[in-house]
């Protein structure tokens, strides 16, 4: 796929369909594969990557690179399409600028889940019918395939390129992942124990923002949190209540537009499952006001700035048993 | 530094019998930036006035908080009282100490503390407040009417006769609505033609009145005073400008059998054709659907007969732009479709009819001349059935849930007029019940039964069955007598319910106007505004607004006029400055905004910025028009980064309160 | 939930009211001399469309121990539309409070109209008393802001 990927970006950077590439590119470790951006064959022979570790959406970067001079090949996942849609429905992406070429999505895999069998030191992986041979500096290791996968590909809602000038590989379908199934047992939780549950995860929270960095909806011009006229500015998260509102407004501000791509829970270096929250809005608004996936297209109305004259009530909340 | 006067108000003893006022206006006198703290009897009266005014003075103060009743009550007071201080009137807060605390609560001490918080909080946002000017927007002095029928004619009329200019869009080929085909009218009966005719002419002879006939809005961009609207003037395939309505052209189309619409389908006309006598303009409008030339290329012998050579068979839409300040809808109504009432035969039967279908039997333009004759046969009809509340006061699907107000006089009416001209024919009514609320509308009614012998029967009809021998089975419920009947009658007239056109819900669209389940408009208050939509310079005219007769439909439209008027005599119309404005450096320009704004008040530009590291970038950028946004503030919280805020009601004046009740 | 009923706690409770109905109707529950508990202290909004979850999250950030936010019915908005995208904006905040152990019982939303002055003080007296049950707000504090 890495080399099929290359040699097409090659040859629409050669025939000037394209100026620049966004792809990725290996970090300080094997498992650390960050999005680059590349102008000549010659980087891309040198430094594009992309394997089982490359999980980053590049989507958010068009917002700046899409506004650039001359045009952008952009490498976009089933996902990262979505998040796409979403920003050029946002006008915070220039759809003319960017040349899409779809390719397969995931599982990729999760170096975490790796780490936590006891395996250091990775040089590199590979998957040999779904048992994953991982290269170390003191050997090579095994581990079931679908152990090491990311949460956000266990879930995974859909393999289908939503936009796209071109394909690589064959398109896939939208997938029915049972992604609900955690905010549904949260739900079923007494309200103490989900208080508990969300204590426990979010006094975690050392306000690095990397979920609100990654996030592809979270692209505003300024945040809120880097406001200080905005009354909810960035706080070292000296109290409970700092994290609560932070993590309650970001998810609300990305509500309905949040595409549940993942990427939040994928960076948080504490492991916070942050995509829940972002799922029971989708949940919510999907039972609510009926079926909407964010980025699916690039002209319905997002569900909070619609409305219907016969929309539930807020007591609905109260109507959903006891607490 | 911040200058901040307290004013205290006694209100007699209605704040100052719960609220100990010395003790507010003490412990405001210590917040933070109050420079001077008072109590006073009456703040409202004139000399209570003065004491603001002349604190302003002496303090050079820069914000007023005044502690008494609702600001709904004197907000203004005290803001008319700052500005002729020399203090903007926006500077002003009330802490409402009244109305939500002396009022309510009975112990002194905690409604003291309350007042207290109360006055905190005005403090904490009166730190805040800048000095707002309320903006100007010149008014374009001309007028758009949407629907030529009485309504539009009435308003158009009043307006035009103010002096002002005023455009009429009609979607028929000629104006004229649903009161021209109609017979006579209620409770007068007097021929409906011969007082609205007279109407039509002026409104067409008119200097101020342009008639767009044949013609729809196909767009709305502006706001109050300054509307742009394109109207598409649909292809007739005849110039307006030389066709001298002389009729030849009708007589000779060898096209004769297209439905005629204006009588509802009772007869035929050509296709090319004047809808009737008197229409206004007297134009000629070639049917597409029908025409031989247009339809297949041969023919022509219109335009071989047109003496002045007004056929075009190559005219198309046009479209065409104008400046309007004011618009006035229309639009009328339509009876319901009776498709989905198998048990009246209305599909089956063509002796059951609509009343509006009874009124072109019945009248002498109508298909037969004025003679009441049964469409199947064309014999008299002596036994005659009236059925009531066809979808009218409906809580099934079929039809509305709402009482179409004119069934019951119309009703009255016709059976009056039958037995009028045809003493021999017998009438039966079935009717929920009779509503005549209305000047002289119940002797009328009475008139019908008493004097005329109409049988009215409390009652519903249950089916309608058309016999082989021509009858008709009408099989009713008499609720009174408590028994069943059964009525073999000559003619069934069903009193369809009305409903808005359908044009009116994509116009309410364009206008950012609201309309109701039953796509009628919303007035913008239903007792004190019921001639203005909650949208600044749209107004509302006639049945578009609920169901109506001509007697209501014309008193609206006369007040719809009168409020276009109110608008259009003035060069330029006060804006609410309390609006929204957009951070253009933290704004997104993602539409989240707009989509939310029930006005259309938001509009994106493309602008080029100094970035820091001193390139230029364009992004697109919010933009706000102060003179169509209202202030509802849904933007603000729409608005993902917080560039939208809103005048007056600024994120953090409101975090402010929010503290300082908080404290 | 708390078994005792707090009967001596006073808890403090933020109302955001809607200039054009609610505000109106909490004036006329004062010309009619309706009482409700000075625990309640409205903030007036235009429209409450106007209320932003951060308010609402501020309000309880600083030590309110409920928040209630009325507007007029659906349907008779003064700006039309305002008060639907309210109801889902609430509805989607109230619930996410929830999900979070928030008590569902110290947000709500109430339709009070400039003629409801008798429903305004009936659902300040029915809101502070649940409030009043619930006991202090601990889950969404900030303990920075409490009182000393």
């Amino acid at each position: 796929m890495q080399e099929a990927m290359i040699n097409k970006a090659k040859q629409l950077l050669a025939d000037g369909t394209v100026d620049r590439v966004i792809g990725w590119k290996r970090g300080e470790f094997a498992y650390d594969i960050t999005p680059a951006v590349f102008e000549t064959a010659e980087e891309l022979e040198k430094e594009f990557v992309f394997d089982d570790f490359t999980a980053a959406n590049v989507s958010k970067y068009l917002v700046k690179e899409s506004k650039k001079e001359g045009k952008i090949l952009a490498f976009l996942k089933p996902c990262d399409t979505y998040s796409f849609n979403q920003l050029t429905k946002e006008h915070r992406v220039v759809r003319e600028n960017v040349y899409i070429v779809g390719i397969p999505g995931g599982p990729k895999l999760d170096a975490e889940k790796i780490k936590a069998k006891g395996i250091t030191g990775i040089l590199g992986v590979k998957n040999e019918n779904y048992t994953l041979k991982i290269d170390t500096v003191y050997g090579e290791e095994t581990m079931p395939f679908y152990e090491a996968i990311l949460d956000k590909c266990a879930t995974c809602k859909s393999k289908k390129h939503v936009v796209y000038d071109e394909l690589i590989g064959d398109e896939g379908e939208v997938l029915d992942s049972n992604r609900f199934d955690m905010v549904e047992k949260l739900e079923n939780m007494t309200a103490q124990e989900r208080y508990d549950f969300w204590r426990g995860e979010l006094s975690k929270c050392i306000r690095c923002n990397a979920c609100r960095n990654v996030c592809p909806a979270c692209t505003c011009e300024k945040c809120v949190f880097d406001n200080p006229n905005s009354g909810v500015e960035n706080k070292a998260p000296a109290d409970s209540f700092e994290e609560n509102m932070f993590h309650i407004i970001r998810a609300f501000h990305v509500a309905g537009r949040c595409t549940d791509c993942g990427e939040c829970s994928r960076v948080c270096p504490q492991h916070i499952p942050l995509h829940l929250l972002n799922r029971k809005f989708i949940k919510d608004i999907n039972s609510l006001y009926g079926e909407y996936q964010a980025g699916e297209d690039t002209t319905s109305r997002a569900p909070l700035n619609d409305y219907k004259q016969d929309d539930c009530e807020t007591t609905v909340v109260h109507e959903r048993g006891v607490e | 530094m911040k200058r901040i006067g307290v004013f205290v108000c006694h209100c007699g003893t209605n704040i100052a019998a719960t609220v100990d006022v010395k003790a507010v206006a003490e412990a405001l006198g210590h917040e933070p930036g109050v420079v001077i703290s008072q109590d006073y009897q009456y703040m409202c009266s004139e000399s209570g006035q003065n004491l603001v005014k002349n604190a302003i003075k002496e303090h050079n103060l820069t914000g007023v908080v005044v502690c008494s009743c609702s600001p709904r009550m004197h907000e203004n007071t005290f803001r008319k009282a700052a500005a002729s201080a020399g203090l903007n009137p926006y500077l002003v807060e009330i802490a409402n100490i009244r109305e939500q605390c002396s009022w309510i609560h009975k112990d002194i001490a905690s409604a003291t503390e309350k007042a207290i918080i109360l006055g905190k909080a005005a403090v904490a946002k009166v730190h805040l407040n800048s000095p707002l000017t309320a903006g100007e927007s010149p008014v374009v002095k001309r007028a758009l009417v949407i629907g030529g029928g009485i309504a539009g004619i009435q308003t158009a009329l009043d307006i035009a006769e103010a002096g002002f200019d005023v455009d009429i869009v009609e979607k028929n080929p000629t104006i004229g609505g649903k009161m021209a085909q109609i017979d006579k009218t209620f409770p007068t009966l007097d021929c409906a033609a011969c007082i609205l005719t007279p109407k039509m002419v002026e409104a067409s002879q008119n200097e101020h009145i342009t008639i767009h006939s044949f013609s729809e809005v196909a767009d709305v961009k502006g706001f109050v005073g300054n509307f742009t609207v394109k109207i598409k003037k649909k292809a007739r395939f005849v110039d307006e400008t030389k066709c001298t309505g002389c009729g030849l052209c009708t007589e000779k189309c060898p096209m004769k059998k297209v439905p005629n619409e204006f009588n509802m389908g009772l007869d035929n006309r050509t296709a090319i054709y004047i809808p009737f006598a008197q229409a206004v303009p007297k134009v000629a409008t070639i049917d597409p659907n029908y025409c031989m030339m247009l339809q297949k290329g041969k023919c022509g012998i219109c335009s071989s007969v047109c003496s002045v050579g007004a056929i075009d068979y190559k005219q198309e839409d046009k479209i065409i732009e104008q400046q309007y300040g004011a618009i006035i809808v229309a639009t009328g109504f339509n009876p319901i479709k009776l498709d989905k009432y198998d048990e009246f035969a209305y599909n089956q039967c063509p002796d059951v009819v609509t009343s509006l279908e009874l009124e072109r039997l019945m009248n002498a333009a109508g298909p037969n001349g004025g003679t009441l004759l049964r469409p199947s046969d064309k014999t008299h009809p002596h036994k005659i059935v009236f059925v009531q509340c066809v979808g009218s006061r409906c809580d099934d699907s079929k039809g509305k849930p709402y009482c179409s107000k004119i069934c019951c006089m119309y009703t009255a009416k016709h059976a009056m007029l039958i037995r009028e001209k045809y003493p021999d024919t017998d009438v039966y009514v079935f009717y929920i019940d009779v509503r005549t609320p209305g000047k002289n509308f119940d002797e009328f009614y009475r008139r019908a039964v008493e004097q005329y012998n109409v049988h009215y029967i409390k009652g519903m009809v249950g089916k309608v069955t058309p016999r082989s021998d021509g009858k008709i089975d009408v099989q009713a419920s008499d609720l009174l007598a408590n028994e069943q009947l059964h009525i073999d009658a000559d003619m069934v007239v069903l009193a369809a319910a009305i409903e808005p056109d359908k044009t009116a819900r994509p116009l309410a669209t364009m206008l950012t106007t609201q309309m109701d389940t039953n796509d009628f408009f919303t007035e913008a208050h239903p007792k004190l505004r019921p001639v203005e939509s909650a949208t600044a310079g749209i107004f509302l005219s006639g049945a578009c607004q609920g169901p109506k007769d001509i007697p209501e439909t014309v008193a609206q439209a006369s007040a719809a006029a009168a409020k276009a008027i109110g608008l259009l005599v003035k060069n330029s119309i006060t804006c609410n400055p309390c609006v929204a404005h957009s951070d253009e450096l933290m704004c997104n320009g993602c539409s989240s905004c707009e989509k939310v704004c029930p006005y259309g008040a938001i509009t994106y530009i493309d602008k080029e910025f100094r970035m820091p590291d001193r390139t230029t970038a364009i992004r697109r950028v919010a933009s706000v028009n102060p003179a169509v946004c209202q202030g509802c503030g849904a933007c603000t919280v729409a608005c993902p980064s917080g560039a939208m805020d809103l005048n007056g009601f600024s994120n953090s004046q409101i975090m402010s309160e929010v503290d300082a009740i908080c404290k | 939930m708390q078994v005792n009923d707090n009967k001596d706690f006073q808890p403090l409770i933020v109302a955001f009211c809607c200039n054009w109905c609610s505000y109106a109707g909490a004036d006329l529950s004062g010309t009619n001399r309706l009482n409700y508990p000075t625990n309640v202290k409205i903030i007036r909004v235009p429209c409450s469309c106007r209320v932003n979850p951060m308010f609402i999250l501020r309000a309880f950030q600083r030590g309110a121990d409920g928040v209630i936010l009325c507007g007029c019915h659906p349907g008779d908005c003064h700006y039309t539309s305002g008060n639907y995208f309210t109801r889902r904006r609430m509805t989607l905040l109230f619930s996410m409070l929830d999900f979070l152990g928030i008590e569902r019982d110290r947000t709500r939303v109430e339709w009070v109209s400039a003629a409801e002055g008798a429903k305004f003080a009936a659902t300040m007296n029915e809101f502070t008393e649940a409030v009043r049950k619930l006991g202090p707000n601990r889950r969404l504090e900030d303990l920075r802001c409490r009182k000393q």
